[in-house]
């Protein structure tokens, strides 16, 4: 078969290069030492080593040099946007002193083992491979020295990278590193006592505001291959018809029209799991065709009867008030500081808000989409997954064949916020491989089952009580949350909230309150639900930052203010003291919870957005901020609203404090991104129940911000403080305050007080 | 058998007549630069050029074609216009993703071919049929400008 797709050859040829992994340089002569890594003595249990499959530190594993001066990098995190294939490899040109135009990227595929984890999410592809990278890197450099060295007969300790060379300043002689590639392979891995990072003060790359890629001139011409673009001759097109209810199934079926359309080859039934169905298909009937539209006009004709299922009754109106009562009486207790009971009865004012926020599906731009050939007793599949080693595990279970005769290659993703790490589509797509063996069949997702088949993000009701004594301090706090858990996917009768969603902003808040009770109510899912995007922490963030705007307004105190006395003195609060054992996977001993870079956040979007400034009239500002991903983000807007309701964001600020910002370019495009999906959240998106199935189907009533609604002018502030090491997250953190700083600058031109997303009408 | 003029070469179709462009251009033809991501012409992604004007090809059948001129994201960096703001984009770091980045281009591509010097709301109001999920609506408008500058400073 003759492929189409211009890179195949070039992942077949990585495949069948595993003997690479045994050599940097062209022949791979060297063996690899067994299992070397710089992996630390003891038990590990936090951050990247934690993670399944852990982390690699081979160069051999993610380093190539070729003879021409190319360098390439193997990339094992999904590209989706958040530019790691770049950022990655920046940090590897720096450490090598490269020609950035002479790097090049090459996606891994999907293997654990080799690899190790490659699920890109979490927010943590740059925190946890930022210093394996580098210390890959640095090897490769001291190998090229070493090289440059033997080749000359002198001191390796005299020989210099420089701008993709290695130079022996004594001899005046210089020899690029295309050359050193070929000597490569007599290396030995160094020890790694002697390999030597960088000095931050020569990075010409790292933590450098300048915009590097290697994708995007791809991309702007058409030639980014994404899921929907791998072709080959004869393959097959293919569209599914699911359940329309979660826990339904396919009871019979009328394919008659459906195969007389022109086009259609056959019609072939995809069997489902039974809810809790994790990451398997819905099951359905796929129409399988010449073409994507053939397919799709095929599914149309086609009469399928679907048997009933305990969700059928499913309807977002009557689960709203389930839920809102569920949050009006006490729950599971998930954590409790002193006497609430008593700060209430003590208190000189007290204050009850309830918050409601809807499913949203992440309706990436491109749609779930998948293809696979079963040949000669092997798989080979092409997907835009978040989460390769896993799809390819579930391809490999539905084709019947071996993890090891299973391919999974990732091809960019055209968008994931978390949807792409469920393989549902790939099992599809490995299934029809299995009914036409030896052709290329592809799964194409319609935006209608996007929307109505999607792992939604949950729906929650949040409810919260303050006291405040006299002077106005908080003295305390109850948050009820009652949302549908991601557990509810995985195990049958999961009610209750994970400790990984509790971790995300409701049993963590670091407030200074001596009174504190934190319930989570159960309740029972009836429909996939699934991480988006910053996941629990945008509907825990949502009620706690509106709720202290409204506790300021009650204590009659400015807003900014309000918060710094509620956060209290500067302290770095360990995770586990606020019964979090989960601090999104990272040691609570290096991951505190800092109450000093909350306030410096909210302070710095504060200054910069020009907090308590006179604003003409019509308009108003409102702040909030958020601790996820183990960042701090704080966003303030400036807003107006019109005669009508008709919204305009003049101004976004948002600050982060990352860590150290590897890539401030890519840093920024996240804080962007996430204030526009954060605006969509708020004002207009929602993915609502009737009968069991979803009402929205497309983007004219899935509604997702448009140019218009971003803000005339947006600015993201990044703090670097000098005295931390550690990095943080940045796909996710920025979601969070966007929604409540909303909602209290919308409070503060109308004194309308919104507690239900989305805004929608709200406002006319 | 239906022919379709794309990006300077007539192209033999043997599809449907009723079948939108997106997909005879695709999956028949094998040109996939040009993104599905609605098919209701609700989100731009499937944005292209037909005489100039830009079409969403997801709701345009082959027979809307005939006798017409088509040009999409592999053809447009021909074009002095097309090549100025697919130079912008990289240089603003536009994409993030970038599925969505093909129909940005092509918007804004038309939008400069008729107004080399759009301000903020003439941008908005062009581009307002292409979503960007990852939101990169400000960069779009910058590397817009940037592009009209280009253009500006070449006509001089
Ligand atoms: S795919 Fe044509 S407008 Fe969305
Ligand atoms: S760049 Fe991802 S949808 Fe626009």
């Amino acid at each position: 078969m003759k492929s189409l797709y211009q890179n195949f050859e070039v992942s077949k040829r990585i495949l069948d290069r595993r003997d690479f992994l045994k050599g940097l340089g062209a022949t791979g002569a060297v063996m690899l030492t067994a299992n070397w890594t710089w992996a630390k003595e003891q038990e590990i249990k936090y951050g990247g080593p934690g993670m399944p499959g852990g982390v690699i530190e081979d160069p051999k594993v993610y380093l190539r040099f070729l003879s021409d001066g190319t360098v390439v990098v193997i990339c094992a995190r999904s590209e989706m946007g958040q530019g790691i294939r770049s950022s990655l490899a920046l940090v590897v040109a720096d450490e090598l002193d490269a020609d950035w135009d002479k790097m090049q990227v090459e996606q891994a595929v999907g293997d654990q083992g080799v690899y190790g984890n490659q699920n890109t999410d979490g927010s943590r592809s740059m925190r946890h491979w930022y210093l394996p990278m580098r210390r890959c890197a640095a090897t490769a450099r001291t190998m090229l020295q070493n090289a440059a060295a033997k080749h000359w007969g002198v001191p390796a300790g005299e020989i210099k990278p420089y701008r993709h060379k290695m130079a022996y300043a004594g001899g005046g002689k210089e020899i690029s590193y295309g050359k050193l590639a070929r000597m490569l392979d007599d290396q030995d891995i160094p020890d790694p006592g002697t390999v030597i990072l960088k000095d931050s003060s020569k990075f010409r790359f790292i933590g450098k505001d300048q915009t590097l890629s290697v994708d995007n001139t791809n991309i702007v011409s058409g030639k980014g291959m994404y899921g929907a673009d791998i072709r080959f001759d004869d393959m097959l097109y293919a569209v599914v018809a699911r359940p329309p209810v979660y826990g339904s199934k396919m009871e019979s079926y009328d394919d008659s029209a459906a195969l007389k359309v022109s086009g259609v080859v056959k019609v072939v039934p995809i069997e489902g799991a039974t809810a809790p169905s994790e990451f398997n298909p819905l099951g359905g009937l796929a129409v399988v065709a010449e073409n994507t539209w053939a397919a799709i006009q095929g599914r149309n004709a086609l009469k399928v009867a679907w048997s009933s299922s305990p969700n059928d009754s499913y309807d977002s109106d009557s689960y709203r008030n389930e839920m809102n009562t569920a949050s009006h009486n006490p729950g599971k207790v998930i954590r409790t500081v002193g006497d609430l009971d008593n700060a209430f009865a003590s208190a000189a004012k007290t204050h009850t808000a309830d918050y409601y926020l809807p499913h949203h599906a992440h309706a990436p731009m491109e749609p779930p989409v998948a293809l696979a050939i079963l040949k000669d007793g092997k798989l080979e599949a092409w997907a835009p997954s978040q989460n390769p080693d896993s799809s390819r595990v579930k391809a490999a279970e539905r084709a019947g064949v071996s993890y090891e005769d299973t391919t999974l290659n990732v091809t960019l993703l055209g968008g994931g916020f978390g949807r792409k790490s469920k393989s549902d589509y790939v099992v599809e797509a490995a299934e029809l491989a299995k009914t036409f063996p030896g052709r290329a069949v592809r799964v194409q997702w319609t935006r209608e089952d996007d929307i109505a088949h999607d792992y939604l993000h949950t729906v929650s009701s949040e409810h919260l009580e303050a006291s405040l004594d006299k002077d106005g301090n908080t003295t305390g706090w109850l948050h009820r949350s009652v949302a549908p858990t991601i557990g509810s996917i995985f195990a049958p009768a999961q009610r209750h909230q994970q400790a990984f969603e509790l971790g995300m902003g409701i049993i963590n808040a670091p407030f200074n309150v001596p009174n504190m009770q934190m319930e989570n109510p159960g309740v029972d899912a009836h429909a996939r639900i699934g991480w988006f995007r910053a996941v629990s922490n945008i509907p825990h963030a949502f009620a706690v930052q509106c709720f202290i705007a409204e506790l300021a307004e009650k204590a009659g105190q400015d807003h900014l203010e309000f918060y710094l006395n509620l956060l209290g003195p500067d302290r770095k609060i360990n995770p586990l003291d606020q019964g979090d054992g989960w601090n999104h996977g990272e040691d609570p001993e290096i991951y505190t919870v800092n109450t000093g870079r909350l306030k410096k956040t909210i302070q710095k979007a504060a200054k910069e957005a020009g907090w308590g400034r006179q604003l003409p009239k019509g308009r108003g500002m409102g702040m909030a901020v958020h601790y996820s991903f183990v960042s701090y983000v704080a966003c303030v807007l400036d807003v107006e609203v019109k005669n009508g309701g008709e919204l305009i964001v003049h101004n976004a600020t948002m600050a982060i404090d990352c860590g150290k910002a590897i890539n401030p370019d890519r840093v920024r495009s996240q804080m962007e991104g996430s204030c526009i999906m954060g605006l969509s959240l708020a004002t207009t998106s929602e993915v609502s129940f009737k009968n069991g199935s979803a009402i929205q189907n497309n983007f004219h009533n899935y509604q997702v911000a448009r140019m218009p609604l971003a803000p005339k002018s947006l600015s993201v502030h990044i703090l670097e403080p000098e005295d931390v090491e550690s990095l943080g997250g940045v796909g996710e953190p920025g979601v969070p305050p966007v929604p409540p700083a909303l909602i209290n600058a919308i409070h503060a031109v109308t004194g309308k007080r919104i507690r239900q997303l989305p805004i929608g009408n709200q406002l006319a | 058998m239906a022919s379709i003029n794309l990006n300077g070469r007539i192209h033999e179709l043997g599809a449907p007549d009723d079948m939108p462009l997106l997909w005879a251009i695709r999956d028949v033809l094998g040109f996939t630069g040009t993104k599905f991501g609605c098919g209701m012409g609700l989100c731009g992604s499937c944005t292209m050029h037909m005489n100039g004007s830009p079409i969403r090809s997801c709701l345009t059948p082959i027979s809307a074609a005939h006798g017409k001129k088509i040009i999409t994201i592999e053809g447009i960096g021909e074009d002095s216009v097309g090549k100025h703001v697919q130079d912008a984009w990289v240089k603003k770091g536009v994409p993030q993703c970038g599925y969505c980045q093909p129909g940005q281009v092509m918007s804004a591509t038309a939008l400069l071919k008729s107004n080399s010097d759009p301000n903020d709301q003439e941008i908005e109001n062009a581009m307002v049929g292409n979503i960007c999920r990852c939101g990169t609506y400000n960069r779009i408008k910058k590397a817009i400008h940037n592009a009209s500058d280009k253009i500006k400073e070449g006509s001089k």
